[in-house]
């Protein structure tokens, strides 16, 4: 699916994703001549049938990581069935108490394999701090919604 | 309304690279198994005629006589691989080249969901409610996908994926491996067997699989008092189907009550050595592999 900016005859580029509720997916695209954005909201069967292929909407921005479908989909995972993730090392990224506490609402059946995402993300950008609002920049960014 | 719209086809700008993510998952599985001699399928399109069993006592045979030796636990919904070889659901370690797979204790490289679930839980996906046979098949797929391609399993001499009942996971292993060294088809002797397993070896027929041949467990009970093998299904599968599909019988394994008591406490690997026809069976047939 394409969506195309008549006034200006440019293909619209992805922007943003976002999951307003019910499994909706949002995913807003933006003219880059005239900035016009429009949403395509695809029904939750059809996200979830995208998701379940393990592609991403819009391009993959981060490598895929191990078992990422199993840990992302599965709802009756062990809780230790994977590694902590590791502890801080010298020039990892320093996580502030509210990000660690938001990472703790995290299933921890999936919890280090989104660690390593956030940090990855944040180490590619020079960020020194992990924050909710780098989480919020993240989520849209890499297209994590529900991490 | 503006009659000059561009088609799909002309619009090219920009893309989300779909068919690139699914080739690179494709990408990813062949990586994976340039490092695994042989990869072979253990199907059967009945259930509880024993596949698991066989393929994990298999893998231990095989395993004991020097083989390196992995096995997927294919049946995500109903797995019993890590029980049978005595392997404790434990914290899976991420090495740098993969999640790191338990090894049984005769050294057979193992990954199964049931290293993955909570104890006496269903394996259960994140779905909308009630719309979940959507697209459950491609999830149960992806989970396959990544057994394979996400495990650091090595070298291997060859990795045996035990299949649950049915013939869609044959389908599923077959895409992911058009280069699947064979397929393994264990069946009991009961014509209910020999018809269901009838239609897998139609199937992977149908597909150009290659057929290794038929293994007929549970061929009869031995006497305790004089030593002949009884019946225990009426029926002769085995032999039915290996010329009906001009396929070799491999071997006729008699059910013996002990490997039950072996499989459920993950003591396979005394039993594999032991001295019983049944082992013995199974040894010659690994030998044969």
């Amino acid at each position: 699916m394409k969506f195309l900016c008549l006034e200006c005859d440019r293909q619209m580029a992805f922007d943003e994703r976002a999951v307003p509720g019910d499994g909706t997916m949002a995913a807003v695209f933006k003219c880059p001549d005239c900035g016009r954005k429009t949403a395509m909201l695809a029904n939750p069967m059809e996200t979830q049938l995208v998701s379940s292929l393990g592609v991403k909407v819009g391009g993959r921005t981060v490598p895929d990581a191990d078992f990422e479908g199993i840990r992302s989909g599965v709802a009756s995972g062990r809780d230790d069935a994977f590694e902590s993730p590791p502890a801080a090392s010298p020039g990892a990224v320093r996580w502030s108490v509210e990000a660690v506490e938001r990472l703790g609402l995290v299933p921890s059946f999936v919890r280090g394999m989104v660690k390593k995402i956030y940090s990855d993300y944040a180490k590619e950008r020079g960020i020194e701090e992990m924050t909710p609002a780098v989480m919020d920049r993240a989520r849209t960014d890499l297209g994590l919604e529900g991490m | 309304m503006n009659s000059g719209i561009r088609t799909y086809h002309e619009v090219d700008e920009l893309h989300s690279d779909l068919p690139d993510q699914i080739a690179a998952q494709d990408e990813r599985v062949s990586a994976r198994l340039a490092s695994v001699a042989r990869v072979v399928a253990v199907m059967s399109g009945k259930g509880g005629v024993g596949k698991s069993l066989v393929s994990a006592l298999l893998a231990t045979a095989m395993a004991r006589r020097g083989r390196r030796v992995g096995l997927i636990d294919a049946d995500l919904n109903g797995p019993s691989v890590p029980r049978l070889l005595g392997i404790e659901p434990g914290t899976l370690v991420e090495g740098p080249d993969g999640l790191e797979p338990p090894t049984s204790p005769a050294g057979v490289r193992v990954m199964s969901m049931g290293l993955l679930l909570e104890p006496e839980r269903a394996l259960a996906w994140r779905e909308p409610a009630d719309a979940g046979f959507v697209w459950r098949g491609a999830q149960e797929r992806g989970a396959l996908r990544e057994f394979l391609s996400d495990v650091a399993w090595g070298e291997l001499d060859v990795l045996l994926v035990d299949l649950p009942p049915g013939t869609q996971r044959l389908a599923e292993l077959h895409a992911l491996i058009p280069q699947l060294a064979g397929v393994l088809t264990v069946t009991i002797p009961s014509a209910a067997s020999r018809d269901s397993v009838t239609r897998s070896l139609d199937m992977a027929r149908t597909r150009g699989l290659r057929l290794l041949g038929v293994i007929e467990n549970m061929s009869g009970v031995l006497c305790g008092a004089c030593g002949s093998l009884v019946p225990l299904h009426a029926g002769d599968a085995g032999e039915d189907l290996a010329e009906g599909f001009d396929v070799p019988l491999l071997a006729r394994l008699p059910f013996d009550p002990e490997l039950g008591a072996a499989a459920d406490g993950g003591r396979l690997e005394p039993w594999v050595a032991g001295a019983g026809p049944a082992a013995e069976a199974l040894g010659r047939l690994a030998e044969k592999l």
